[in-house]
């Protein structure tokens, strides 16, 4: 009696709507062959058991409305009670080894915490590197102390970025098979990654010691004098400034990350190789940046070219009428790149 | 035989309950109206729940969703220091915002010298790659937000940019001119504090007090990132 008498409570505890699909599939032919097996399976028993445990343990409240629900079908319920709880049993299972696997893949490969102890930093301590990041240091003859952190190089790269935003869009600039954003993200986040790989790249070929988290580090502090260069000399369009700006704060910021290099490197060719290459590199990107995206390089267009378009430039721009402000400054900028065009002429 | 399984069955099921007998027990403050049962884990309650909202008319469902999308506008609009937000967070006020902004910040695409395509996209991934990137940052730096938290709260945060982008819109229907622009200037920069000041009200209660800096200051450049996009519109 308790036998038949469990599947029978397990059967209302358990047809809970969502199986309620599956019972409209149990022929009623083969009824009285399968309460008879409910009947007598004891091995069944085991299933009811757990099954019980289990839907007592989850719903409990529930059961009382699918109980009542389901007292009209008095007949079927043997059956479905035992096809109910085997499938549901099986189920169950499968969505537990799923969801432990699912957690299990998830925990492995989005795991942020990777990264946590690089964020591990006080404003404190990012306001003195920044400063620091401007400073060069004339002792080379011990290795320099780099931190590794990557919260301010993170920072400094997407502050690049709304920086060369800034000026793409005050330049009017057209970028056809992308967008915007997507350059510009492309850009400071492609260099920061890329140069940085590289060096450290040559670093292993120079024997320097230097890990791949402190030069990240390294070259993303040394964006702050680019950021602080592209900032001034977009919004004021002197070229002569520009160029003081480039040697002046590029310089110094070249300076400190080639003193830190120096300092971990052993041998002439060595330093002199590295050293030069990251020179080269940092300083010309910012060359790049300030000519790339800005104004006065349509007024030297118009002046040597004509239409024809050089090979640095990626699109032809027109001078944008959009602001009235602009136009005043699309004039100026006009006459300042005409003296400027007549200068590297004549070089 | 027959009595036997009725009155069993009877024992093992429990006598019928009223509907939401068990929600009695969660403590909630009663002067914070709820909307939703994200913080509630126990499955038989949602099943319930969900299979009541099912049976109801479209109607209900859209009016509840929007009063709950409306009330959260208001706690942008008038920032105070409370958790609303986050409690019960829902990305359709972001979503909304988001189409919006980058539905209004779209160009006419007809000239083929200013491609007016990307700008949708444009606007769409700064946006949700930029509360992304802020979620994981503040998260790295040691904050106890959930990440969909984060994702609404700078969503919903959009609403006086957007706001603002309307204005500028309007302003723009009248002849251009210098004062027409410092007209969008001023206003582009009070609603960019505005939406600093209400995402600031609401995330800064999630991160350790002497970092709070290194948290805002994403937050500052993404929406200048907006504010930037929305002063510099032109339509063509």
């Amino acid at each position: 009696m308790a036998a038949t008498a469990a599947p029978a409570g397990g059967a209302q505890n358990g047809t809970g709507p969502e199986w309620g699909g599956f019972e409209e599939n149990i022929q009623s032919g083969g009824s009285a062959v399968i309460d008879m097996e409910n009947m007598d399976d004891t091995s069944g028993s085991s299933f009811e058991d757990m099954g019980e445990l289990h839907q007592r343990l989850r719903e409990e409240e529930v059961d009382a409305d699918a109980a009542a629900a389901e007292e009209e079908d008095g007949e079927f319920l043997g059956m479905k009670g035992f096809k109910g709880q085997l499938s549901r049993q099986v189920a169950d299972q499968m969505w537990q080894a799923g969801k432990r696997q699912a957690s299990r893949a998830f925990s492995l490969y989005a795991n942020i915490d990777i990264l946590r102890p690089y964020f591990d930093v006080e404003p404190a301590q990012v306001r003195s590197r920044l400063l620091e990041s401007m400073i060069p240091i004339k002792m080379v003859n011990f290795p320099q102390k780099i931190a590794g952190e990557l919260y301010g190089p993170l920072m400094l790269v997407f502050t690049l970025v709304a920086i060369l935003l800034h000026g793409m869009k005050t330049s009017d600039t057209i970028i056809r098979e992308g967008t915007l954003m997507g350059t510009a993200i492309g850009t400071c986040f492609g260099y920061w990654l890329g140069v940085s790989s590289f060096i450290y790249f040559l670093a292993y070929l120079c024997n320097a010691q230097i890990t791949m988290l402190q030069m990240l580090a390294l070259l993303g502090y040394g964006l702050f004098g680019h950021c602080i260069v592209l900032f001034i000399t977009y919004n004021i369009h002197l070229h002569a400034l520009f160029y003081l700006f480039w040697l002046l704060v590029g310089g110094l910021s070249t300076l400190r990350m080639v003193a830190v290099l120096v300092s971990r490197t052993v041998g002439p060719t060595q330093r002199l190789l590295l050293c030069g290459t990251l020179a080269a590199l940092h300083m010309l990107f910012l060359l790049y940046l300030h000519f790339a995206y800005h104004k006065v390089v349509e007024g030297i267009l118009d002046t040597l070219e004509g239409p024809n378009i050089p090979p640095m430039q990626r699109v032809p721009r027109d001078i944008p009428a959009a602001f009235p402000a602009a136009r005043l400054s699309a004039t100026m900028l006009n006459a300042t790149a005409k003296a400027g065009a007549v200068t590297l002429q004549s070089h | 035989m027959a009595e036997a399984m009725e009155s069993s069955g009877d024992g093992g099921t429990a006598a019928p309950r009223p509907l939401f007998a068990g929600l009695s027990d969660i403590s909630i403050s009663q002067d914070i109206p709820i909307e939703g049962e994200i913080t509630i884990p126990m499955r038989s309650h949602i099943r319930e729940f969900d299979s009541s909202t099912l049976n109801e008319s479209v109607q209900n469902t859209i009016m509840r969703d929007l009063k709950a999308v409306g009330k959260k506008f208001m706690h942008v609009l008038y920032p105070r220091k409370s958790n609303t937000l986050l409690r019960d967070w829902d990305l359709w006020g972001p979503l909304f915002l988001c189409v919006t902004l980058a539905l209004m910040l779209q160009r006419g695409s007809a000239d083929s010298e200013k491609d007016g395509g990307p700008q949708f996209a444009e606007v769409f991934v700064i946006v949700w790659f930029g509360a992304v990137t802020i979620t994981l940052n503040s998260k790295l730096l040691g904050g106890n937000i959930s990440f969909f938290q984060s994702l609404c709260v700078l969503g919903y945060c959009i609403l006086p940019l957007t706001v603002a982008m309307l204005i500028c819109r309007l302003v723009l229907l009248a002849e251009p001119g210098p004062v027409n622009f410092m007209v969008r200037l001023f206003v582009v920069i009070l609603m960019f504090a505005w939406s600093i000041i209400a995402s600031t009200a609401f995330l800064a209660d999630s991160q350790p007090p002497n970092r709070k800096a290194l948290a805002v200051y994403p937050v500052f450049l993404f929406y200048f990132v907006i504010s930037w996009m929305i002063l510099t519109f032109t339509p063509q």
